[in-house]
């Protein structure tokens, strides 16, 4: 046997199976979840896909945007305006929505791109802010107050009525229903793609970049080029996440489809608890949170105090997260991409 | 005659402007670090001011002489505790401890003043104006514009003609090779958190002077502060009181050709800068 390099452990191997089984657990789901159950994991599978695009972005290619929210809002306009102005099914309009938000992304990143470090995070904020005072001019879609999908729209869904006749539902929760898988299926899509990424010449290129920008370049890592084919990758998912989530919600307003807090400050949260830079740590981080807001969401306000003092708390104790605490004490690595080298044995 | 007008408002509200930057400057400055909760610490100092107020019943410039010293001791120990353990070559860190404080510290302020807006009682002087021949101007917007001038000369004097700034400075050049010639770059860094508050007080008295306030708009007023900021040049504070209007004319010109673009033209004008001048007007560190 010869010497190789792998990033595989054992431990990654169960979690591949693992994996398998409840992505089939997963779409099996609807046939005996509650609605309620249901709409959770929409939320908690959003928030994943977008504290995972967060963490590519930031915790792997060093690009600390606090503008994400620009994406989701985009996104989640232009999926109206393909609906609203030229009448197309909301599904096929996601794909408008991710499409709208690539777009913007070129210009965001044109401007980002000149900032570092922090200012580079106000950049991105303010070009959020830019998109979110435009939009909210754009009379046809409600300006600032908003609007949504007339009935005959979300009753029609492609695919709605045969999840309804599949689990004998209503309308309004076969489309649940539907956005949930599509959730899933694009949460499968996401974490693999990402995952693949970092394992491939262009994640190494991309950690590198982020460790050390000087020295990557002079091994001949064109980090320009990484640093905008990520940002943009991510864009393009973060548009489509936003799509998703108003198609399900089917109601839109500036206001909330460019919410800072929502779409940027609860991600980084989630990140920031699970441990930033793995992919593990938005896994943990969600469910942590959605575990606390399930928890205290009564308390209002004095949970969403309580969620910014944690955030604080663990980065000052635990800078890597729970996951990290997880990994320094047990060296778990559910997604390894970490390259060892295996000698032969002798 | 009416543009004229108006570029001198946006001048005065600029002073605002700056002195919201005034703060973020000096400490991005010193430590190279960012306060994403810097917009949150001005309403809430505006909070502490509108308590002292309705407690003592003294004027708001009294009450905020009162506040001062209190969000002096707050900043120092903020520093000391939270902020120096997060300090380093890596920027996400303090970048999300301050995110998380901003988040705190609105959703703090929800539950103990509520969402009302509230105001400082300026005792008939908001209603004050001047001629000043090209205009008639607001007595509190040209005490604002003058308190801004004044606060930046005074820091500027602060930084170059005492040994306090000359520690201030060194820290900021090289906090090792400083701390070989006796001084302690983690005081350095409370005192000059502690400072950026005194700064920081004096922006809230204004802002509460001038308009409403609630807790929701903490980073509004961070998104000007730093616009301010990078107009003006990373480091140099003379640059954010050149910032500070920039944004401010830029505003109210916008707001002159529709009420709704007043926002959105002061945004279009920072990313102009950024397009023109990555590094601002008048830069001075190297980031």
């Amino acid at each position: 046997m010869q010497a190789h390099v792998t990033t595989r452990t054992r431990a990654s191997t169960i979690a591949a199976f693992a994996a398998i089984a409840l992505i089939l657990i997963g779409f099996a789901l609807p046939a005996f979840a509650s609605r309620v159950m249901i709409q959770d994991m929409f939320f908690i599978l959003t928030m994943l896909m977008l504290a995972q695009l967060w963490n590519l972005i930031a915790g792997y290619g060093g690009m600390v945007s606090v503008g994400q929210q620009a994406f989701v809002g985009i996104g989640a306009y232009a999926m109206f305006g393909g609906v609203l102005i030229w009448g197309w099914d909301p599904v096929a309009a996601i794909i408008l929505g991710g499409f709208a938000a690539l777009a913007l992304s070129v210009p965001m990143a044109f401007f980002a791109f000149r900032l570092h470090g922090a200012y580079f995070a106000i950049g991105t904020w303010v070009v959020a802010e830019v998109t979110r005072l435009l939009v909210a001019q754009w009379r046809a879609l409600g300006g600032g107050t908003g609007t949504s999908l007339p009935r005959h729209v979300t009753a029609n869904i492609w695919g709605v009525d045969w999840v309804a006749d599949l689990f004998d539902v209503r309308q309004a929760a076969a489309r649940d229903i539907l956005a949930y898988w599509l959730a899933l299926a694009l949460c499968i899509l996401t974490i693999g793609a990402i995952y693949w990424l970092l394992r491939s010449r262009t994640g190494l290129a991309l950690a590198a970049v982020r460790d050390n920008d000087e020295a990557a370049r002079s091994v001949g890592v064109d980090a320009r080029r990484v640093k905008w084919m990520v940002f943009l990758a991510a864009g393009f998912m973060t548009g489509l996440v936003g799509a998703l989530i108003y198609m399900q919600t089917a109601r839109i307003s500036p206001d909330a489809a460019f919410s800072v807090t929502t779409w940027t400050a609860y991600v980084i949260f989630i990140v920031v608890i699970g441990g930033i830079g793995r992919l593990e740590g938005p896994i943990l981080g969600v469910l942590v949170f959605w575990g606390l807001q399930s928890a205290f969401a009564d308390y209002g306000s004095w949970y969403l105090f309580a969620l910014g003092v944690i955030a604080i708390v663990v980065m000052i104790f635990a800078p890597r997260g729970l996951w990290g605490l997880v990994a320094d004490r047990t060296g778990l690595a559910l997604f390894p991409v970490q390259r060892r080298l295996i000698l032969p044995e002798r | 005659m009416i543009w004229v007008e108006t570029v001198i408002q946006g001048l005065l509200l600029g002073g605002l402007y700056a002195l919201f930057a005034a703060g973020l400057s000096l400490v991005f400055g010193i430590m190279r670090l960012v306060n994403l909760a810097h917009g949150d610490l001005i309403v809430a100092s505006a909070f502490l001011i509108l308590m002292v107020v309705e407690f003592s019943g003294l004027n708001p410039f009294m009450s905020a002489l009162i506040a001062a010293p209190v969000l002096f001791g707050f900043g120092y120990v903020l520093q000391r505790v939270v902020l120096n353990r997060v300090l380093g070559n890596d920027i996400l860190p303090p970048l999300l401890v301050t995110f998380g404080l901003s988040v705190a510290l609105q959703n703090g302020m929800l539950e103990l003043f509520s969402a009302d807006s509230r105001r400082l009682p300026a005792g008939g002087l908001e209603n004050q104006s001047l001629n000043i021949g090209l205009a008639t101007v607001g007595t509190l917007p040209l005490m604002t514009l003058a308190s801004a001038v004044i606060a930046i000369f005074l820091l500027n004097r602060l930084l170059y003609a005492t040994a306090l700034g000359r520690a201030f400075r060194a820290t900021s050049d090289d906090p090792v090779t400083a701390s070989l010639m006796g001084i302690d770059p983690k005081r350095i860094f409370a005192l000059a958190t502690g400072l950026a508050m005194v700064v920081v007080t004096l922006a809230a008295l204004y802002l509460g002077m001038r308009s409403n306030f609630d807790p929701s708009i903490g980073p509004a007023r961070l998104i000007y502060a730093f616009q301010a900021v990078i107009v003006g040049g990373l480091g140099s504070l003379w640059g954010t009181l050149a910032g500070g209007p920039i944004i401010g004319v830029a505003q109210t010109l916008g707001a002159q050709i529709n009420p709704e673009w007043q926002i959105l033209s002061g945004h279009l004008a920072f990313l102009i800068v950024l397009i023109l001048r990555p590094r601002g007007l008048f830069p001075r560190a190297r980031d």
